[in-house]
């Protein structure tokens, strides 16, 4: 059976995925020289595959460079993918063109990190939230403004603000002016590109709380993408560890986070700094960084950096398959033996 | 030559027994528009002994950074450290000290790690000549001892082939070891007290423990004082020996770190430590505090906290908490403590 075989059992779905995303590249070219000729390629995202179900949130973690932010906007085609399929409900979206590719992307929205460097800051946040609707021709005139209302209403903010302009929010508000927009198309599935990373903790556990809330009342799917574990371990049902383009690890949250079997993972759980003095918990320190996407080492990409007691010449030569090392528990490492780890993993 | 010799030259200001570092009644007002002023630190307190890792902590917006920048007298113009603030630095008025007498402790006894070392690096000085220039500015070294103490110093920090390193320019680092040569500029001369304000913030959890582990490592060998600021948590779980909470330009809460968490006090504290997301936590849902921090223009009279507060009553309104001790160097700025069967929960305003 493929591994891909054992994504379907294990997304647990009889029913169809929501997305799927088969094989996932985005190579961007690296021009040098007097003529600017292609001379290589930064691997971003390098042969990503995984399925969302209906009303699923799958996070996806990494460090910076892991290509988590460039595979969410290959799904949305906001960056064209260089090759992979990509369905959508059944249809292959790679293969959309000028309306059809505007009627898709009703259903699939997304949330930046950012929401002040996505708003414009001479539309008041009400004409921000309508454009979704009259582009998309769902409402005009004045059911526009009253869904415009309701949408203010059930992200928190007052009806009244429609008439506001970006600046005179907070980030926490802009967050909550930025799910609005995205709401407003009523789609399935958001891709939620490092909402609350600039948000201070009180207000970041408001807007996660507003995001399970809303999944809850609409029955949405999201792809978390996300850098702190912590936020992803509260959002979501399964988490995808990306390292240098790559998924390394997939399972579902509390597998993920009770036994990670990657060294990588086990190392990124336990650098997560822990909010209890008395903690005696050890922590892997990994050397150095990350290579560059550009030029990744050979065979498995973390091997450069890998703490394994059993890493050997075959890590430095063979790419490990992402395969089902326990139920519905993916991992890419020739060292992880199926069923029972072979490391004991940290508990964080 | 060795850095105590390099430094021999040097006055040493006599160690009294006294604290490291005295705030007192530390005021910072910044003209707004209208004729407002936003009171960014408004009247805090506090004391840093030699050796000890202070972490300050809040919102963005509460002070914490100002706080900083005051300690180093670098509050941006138009703001201004108010009369009546005092800054004693081992026994030193920090704030009428001659500029020429501050710069001379500036980078030698105090430096400062800021959190975005791409703005605080010269992008056109290789990373060794600013590590080196530090060097020169503060002792007699020779040009050619002061590029061997900053490889030497880059070595230090962690970074592989320092030799080599030291030769490139900020852009040609990544982020995590751009910030060890900001930990290493602000090392190199063996400070008796460093203040770093948010140094992981922009950094990767990997990285960020790396560097966590610097620092401690740094200050054991050293035994320097390190006023950490932060939002994270869980960076002060790990780093602190006290925590000083703030909110609203004003000290709320000041603890031992293991008393702080065990038995945080001030409802504002409480609120913080229960938003935190954990890895354990298994999807609970998370307590937040509503609303946001007020503008310093206008801070809210009586209690500053009390429109977000799920404790506040009537007398919160009307009279503004002082900061009373509670416990062994445990102090809180809140009604609770004279009244704690006030503590009932109710749905608050905001």
């Amino acid at each position: 059976m493929t591994s891909l075989a054992h994504a379907e059992r294990a997304a647990g779905t009889a029913t169809v995925p929501l997305l799927e995303i088969k094989n996932l590249t985005k190579h961007f070219p690296i021009r040098s020289g007097l003529l600017q000729r292609v001379t290589g390629a930064v691997k971003a995202v390098d042969g990503v595959s995984f399925q969302i179900a209906p009303g699923e949130t799958l996070a996806l973690v990494g460090e910076s460079g892991c290509g988590k932010t460039t595979t969410g906007r290959a799904i949305l085609r906001l960056i064209e993918p260089t090759s992979g399929s990509i369905a959508f409900n059944g249809t292959d979206i790679l293969t959309l063109r000028g309306e059809s590719l505007r009627r898709m992307r009703r259903h699939m929205q997304i949330v930046f990190q950012d929401p002040y460097g996505s708003l414009n800051p001479r539309m008041t946040i009400g004409a921000a939230i309508r454009e979704g609707l009259i582009v998309h021709q769902l409402a005009d005139g004045a059911a526009a403004d009253t869904r415009v209302a309701k949408l203010l209403d059930e992200v928190g903010l007052r009806p009244e603000y429609a008439a506001r302009y970006p600046h005179e929010f907070s980030g926490g508000q802009r967050q909550r002016v930025g799910i609005a927009r995205a709401l407003a198309v009523e789609p399935s599935f958001i891709v939620c590109d490092e909402p609350v990373s600039a948000l201070d903790v009180s207000v970041q556990a408001q807007v996660v709380n507003l995001l399970r809330d809303l999944q809850r009342d609409r029955g949405l799917a999201y792809l978390f993408i996300a850098h702190d574990l912590a936020v992803v371990a509260h959002m979501a049902d399964r988490v995808a560890v990306m390292y240098l383009g790559r998924i390394v690890e997939l399972a579902p949250r509390r597998s993920l986070f009770a036994t990670p079997l990657m060294p990588y993972t086990q190392a990124l759980l336990s650098a997560v700094p822990v909010p209890d003095p008395t903690s005696t918990r050890t922590r892997i320190l990994l050397p150095g960084e990350p290579p560059s996407p550009a030029n990744p080492p050979s065979g498995c990409v973390f091997h450069p950096r890998c703490l394994h007691p059993a890493k050997d010449d075959a890590c430095t030569r063979l790419v490990p398959p992402l395969e089902e090392k326990a139920p519905g528990h993916f991992v890419a490492c020739l060292k992880v033996n199926r069923t029972s780890p072979s490391t004991p993993a940290p508990t964080p | 030559m060795t850095l105590s010799q390099l430094r021999s030259s040097q006055p040493v200001p006599a160690v009294g027994g006294g604290p490291l570092l005295n705030v007192q009644a530390l005021h910072v007002a910044f003209p707004a528009g209208g004729g407002a002023i936003a009171r960014a630190v408004d009247g805090i307190s506090f004391t840093i002994a030699h050796g000890e890792t202070v972490c300050l902590v809040g919102e963005s917006g509460c002070g914490k950074s100002v706080t900083a920048l005051s300690l180093l007298r670098l509050v941006p113009s138009p703001g201004r450290i108010e009369a009546g603030s005092a800054i004693h630095f081992n026994g030193l008025d920090l704030l009428t000290l001659p500029d020429e007498e501050l710069r001379s402790i500036r980078g030698n006894r105090m430096a400062m790690i800021f959190q975005e070392p791409m703005t605080a690096l010269n992008p056109v000085l290789s990373v060794g000549d600013q590590i080196a220039e530090v060097v020169r500015v503060h002792t007699k070294a020779s040009r050619r001892d002061a590029w061997d103490k900053a490889v030497d110093m880059l070595g230090q920090v962690g970074i592989a082939d320092p030799a080599t390193r030291a030769k490139q320019y900020p852009h040609e680092l990544s982020g995590g070891m751009r910030q060890r040569v900001m930990i290493a500029m602000a090392l190199v001369l063996e400070p008796q007290f460093v203040i770093a304000d948010e140094p992981t913030t922009a950094l990767d959890v990997t990285i960020q423990a790396q560097i966590l582990e610097l620092l401690r490592e740094l200050r054991a060998r050293t035994g320097m004082a390190l006023l950490l600021i932060t939002h994270d948590l869980g960076v002060v779980a790990e780093m602190a020996s006290r925590v000083i909470v703030m909110y609203a330009g004003q000290v709320v809460e000041e603890a031992p770190v293991e008393a702080l968490f065990a038995n945080a006090s001030h409802p504002y504290t409480e609120g913080l430590l229960a938003a935190i997301p954990r890895l354990g936590a298994d999807q609970a849902r998370l307590t937040t505090i509503p609303g946001t921090v007020p503008a310093p223009t206008d801070w809210p009279t009586g209690c500053r906290f009390r429109e977000r507060c799920a404790y506040a009553y009537d007398r919160c309104a009307t009279e503004a908490p002082a900061l009373v001790q509670i416990g062994s160097a445990h102090r809180v700025r809140c009604h609770l403590v004279q009244e704690p069967e006030r503590r009932v929960r109710r749905e608050p305003r905001a």
